[in-house]
């Protein structure tokens, strides 16, 4: 928004309480979004996250009915009004569900958009003369956060979201153990006594309540982005949940700073940015996450991958002197026995750096050493080969290919038990020998 | 199409929009895709705002490619997300939704700034909808898509159909399930975008799935859901339009759909909720009745062949009843000639008592198969077999008294009805 230079320039605003109007909406995004991530870790374990995005919608008519009801735009009133559809959203979703068989999803679809719609209606009838944006609703006004009306000392927006902020908070840290166990396990929550539906409820209710408060601050779609990307991201590093509710809170603060700074450099919207920039955040996660990322599974294929071809070229130089052969295996040829590419030439190259293999000339040798690896994996390709035939039955031309995958799997507890278990010694089927 | 006015244009529009997207939604429904519509919606904003960067300029065909483009990026990315990462397909759709529209809402920002050109007064529609600004050059273009989408459904449909209702069996058949997949999507994002700048964003995700969930109430044939909500669409559309002057025609257009999808919801046949509610409610008489009949035969049972005259306070003790009901029972029963009610005196008739005989018989076999077959506790078994004999279809009972007779269990008892394996009148029978 172009206004925002000037009003950031305006000096009497920019006093208040002595903070610059800069650090009031980094705040205002920070608590919206720890607030949203909060709740929004349990949506997503649940595999609910559209639930977010349909509440979000959804509420819209029970503010219009709360506003009309009230008469004013209190706090208490938009939040009953909006917990109250909340719980209406979910119990139309899964009465729909349940007893008109509808899809889930389609009956999620259908009731979010209905009310929505009723909403959009009802605003245009009852609302027209008041100010009462619907694309406000979309965009949020993070930018007119801190001249809000002020509740309490603060600018209302950072009221509302620092209260259901502490109001999630309580909630969490005292049913987390309900929380924890009916979202993993519902059945199991509801056998030991706690109802999952309850919980459920509960859930949806504060959803419902986040969602709203963060509303006039920030806009729906930053909500919805704050319910699901965090926790999303979170999920992606960690296993623990206890640690992911923290990750997500520290994705939203990042996501809060770095779309304010963003959105301050190209001039634009600040909402939108803070979305843009946890949707990056997301993005970079999921490539670089330690545990479950693009590159580190890349990586960790590429290793695997490498391993394998070592093994087999060893192999293959095993096999190749048992056999006498009076022709040695060159380099290329092992290189393209084993699929070629950049991946055979590093393979062979590190080898030769660890001094498993010599290279003379054009002609590739196994050294003692190299000698002692091929020894073990040829003996346990040739365990698995014998076991498979002895104990499974399969007929012979059929072992080589799964001994050929497994062999680099088996260690050295495993050979000894395939050893104890076969009855033949010291000769696969094939009639070769197993190496000792 | 120049006589046409304005209000005439907009109904033509909405209808096909409406028509083509009960189409599509139907499709996305069933194959449980029906967020994909909303998602679509979404994700179409950032592409639209590019295109008017680089065009500068409204016009549709150029908006909607744009849209196009980054409805189809939005696609792609949730299936690699989904494919690549742990994150299921719901976060997926959300994080590609808000992000994506995150996006849009800045470019539209930046659009905004005065030093940035152009007409801009038609995007906003993007995100509310402004059919009352509907060119004959749009019309045009929503019935052009219309054809082709109809088209390519009418071609596709016997795919189409395998794909939904069993992938797996159409994947080891050798369909190629994933294109066939990505076409119905594809159809899908091509109506989404049309129909965008009509009825705005979350209406029109309400455009693809409210149509084709009423259809579904209605029919179990794919033709005939594919026709009905083409229908319904159609008729949202104009009735909307019509109905809804003076308010935002996208909400009134939806709020029409979602009434025409309650009043489905509530009186199809077969799968409405009250059609539903009625098969229960019937089912629930013949229970009464039946029990009725059984209790009136159990306290006939030691005079038979002779018809006792029954004094209803033993009825009354017998089995629980509320009190109304037993009143209104015996009146029901007394009407359809299966007692005679003198006083406060009931007896069966002939044909009561056959009536009667039989459903004490299929009471009693069912009790015998579930001791002997399945070792339940003579005084367990009466009211397991109190809640299924209802339910027990003719041939079974001829199978279980075959089975008791051949394997001489079936004690042959006055009228061919077994002696009841319990005391009668015990506190099972009370309930």
């Amino acid at each position: 928004m172009n206004t925002l230079s000037a009003i950031c320039a305006f000096p009497l605003l920019a006093l208040l309480d002595g903070l610059s109007v800069g650090a009031w909406i980094v705040l205002t995004g920070v608590a919206t979004n720890v607030a949203c991530a909060l709740v929004g870790c349990f949506l997503v374990l649940r595999r609910m996250s559209l639930m977010g995005d349909a509440i979000s919608h959804a509420v819209l008519p029970g503010l219009v009915v709360a506003f009309l009801l009230s008469g004013s735009m209190g706090i208490v009133p938009l939040f009953v009004g909006a917990a109250a559809v909340g719980l209406l959203t979910t119990f139309l979703t899964q009465t729909l569900h349940q007893y008109a068989r509808v899809p889930s999803d389609a009956s999620l679809g259908v009731v979010f958009t209905s009310l929505f719609a009723l909403g959009v209606v009802l605003v245009k009838k009852y609302m027209a003369g008041l100010h009462f944006d619907v694309a406000c609703v979309y965009e949020g006004a993070l930018e007119l956060a801190p001249f809000a009306q002020p509740v309490a000392g603060l600018p209302r927006p950072l009221f509302t979201t620092l209260l259901v902020l502490v109001v999630n908070l309580v909630v969490l840290v005292l049913l987390w153990k309900e929380l924890k166990l009916s979202a993993f396990d519902a059945s199991l929550a509801t056998t030991m006594g706690f109802s999952a539906t309850a919980m459920h409820y509960l859930l949806m209710a504060m959803v419902a309540v986040t969602t709203v408060a963060s509303f006039e601050a920030v806009g729906s779609i930053l909500v919805v982005a704050m319910l699901i990307v965090p926790a999303a991201t979170a999920h992606l590093l960690t296993d623990r949940l206890s640690v992911m509710v923290v990750l997500s809170a520290v994705v939203g603060v990042a996501a809060a700073v770095v779309g304010y700074e963003a959105a301050l450099f190209w001039d634009t919207n600040i909402a939108g940015m803070m979305t843009v920039a946890v949707g990056a955040i997301y993005g970079l996660t999921v490539l670089f996450s330690p545990r479950y990322g693009l590159i580190s599974a890349l990586i960790h294929n590429a290793r695997m991958s490498l391993r394998v071809l070592r093994e087999d070229l060893l192999a293959m130089l095993y096999r190749v002197e048992e056999l006498g052969s009076d022709k040695p295996l060159t380099a290329l040829a092992a290189r393209k026995a084993v699929g070629g590419g950049l991946l055979a030439r590093w393979g062979l190259a590190e080898l030769v750096r660890t001094r498993q293999i010599v290279r003379a000339g054009q002609q590739l040798r196994l050294t003692d050493q190299g000698r002692k690896a091929a020894r073990r994996l040829v003996r346990s390709h040739r365990l698995w080969e014998t076991y498979l035939v002895e104990q499974l039955g399969m007929p012979l031309d059929h072992v080589h290919e799964p001994a050929h995958r497994v062999e680099h799997f088996i260690d050295e507890r495993l050979r000894q038990e395939l050893e104890a278990q076969i009855e033949t010694q010291g000769q696969d089927p094939h009639g070769r020998e197993i190496p000792e | 199409m120049t006589g046409l006015t304005l209000s005439d244009k907009v109904m033509i529009g909405t209808a096909l929009l409406g028509g083509m997207s009960g189409v599509v939604g139907s499709f996305a429904v069933l194959r449980g895709r029906s967020l994909v519509g909303d998602m679509l919606a979404h994700a179409a904003l950032p592409g639209v705002c590019l295109a008017f960067l680089l065009m500068g300029n409204r016009n549709l065909l150029g908006l909607s490619l744009g849209a196009l483009a980054s409805g189809l990026l939005a696609i792609g990315a949730v299936t690699l997300v989904v494919r690549w990462t742990r994150t299921k397909e719901d976060a997926a759709i959300g994080i590609v939704l808000s992000t994506f529209f995150g996006a849009g809402v800045v470019l539209l920002s930046i659009i905004q700034k005065p030093a940035i050109g152009g007409n801009k007064a038609g995007l906003n529609s993007y995100l509310f909808g402004e059919p009352g600004n509907m060119l004959t050059g749009d019309l045009v273009l929503l019935a052009v898509v219309a054809v082709f989408v109809l088209m390519a459904v009418s071609l596709l449909f016997k795919e189409f159909k395998l794909v939904c209702f069993d992938a797996d069996f159409a994947q080891s058949q050798g369909w190629p399930t994933l294109r066939l997949d990505l076409a119905m999507m594809a159809f899908l994002a091509v109506v989404t975008i049309v129909g965008l700048p009509i009825v705005g964003v979350i209406l029109m995700a309400a455009m693809i799935i409210l149509p084709a969930a009423t259809a579904r109430f209605w029919t179990n044939r794919l033709h005939v859901l594919l026709l009905l909500a083409g229908g319904f669409g159609m008729a949202a559309g104009i009735l909307g339009t019509k109905l809804g002057q003076g308010l935002p025609a996208g909400a009134s257009i939806v709020l029409t759909a979602a009434a025409i999808f309650t009043v489905s919801l509530l009186f199809a046949p077969r799968r409405g909720i009250v059609a539903r509610l009625l098969v229960e409610f019937r089912l629930r008489k013949r229970v009464v009745c039946e029990h009725l009949l059984r209790s009136l035969y159990e306290l006939s049972e030691s005079q038979l062949p002779q018809l006792p005259t029954l004094p209803l306070p033993r009825i009354r003790e017998y089995r629980y009843w509320q009190p109304w009901l037993l009143d209104r029972l015996l009146s029901q029963a007394a009407a359809k000639g299966l007692i005679l009610q003198v006083d406060q005196t009931v007896q069966l008739t002939p044909l009561g008592l056959h009536r009667a005989a039989e459903l004490t018989k299929a009471h009693r076999l069912w009790e015998m198969y579930l001791m002997q077959c399945a070792n339940i506790a003579p005084d367990h078994v009466d009211r397991d077999a109190d809640d299924m004999e209802h339910l027990l279809p003719e041939s079974l009972l001829l199978e279980l008294e075959q089975q008791l007779a051949d394997e001489g269990r079936l004690p042959r008892v006055q009228a061919d009805v077994p002696a009841s394996p319990h005391q009668l009148g015990s506190v099972g029978n009370r309930q």
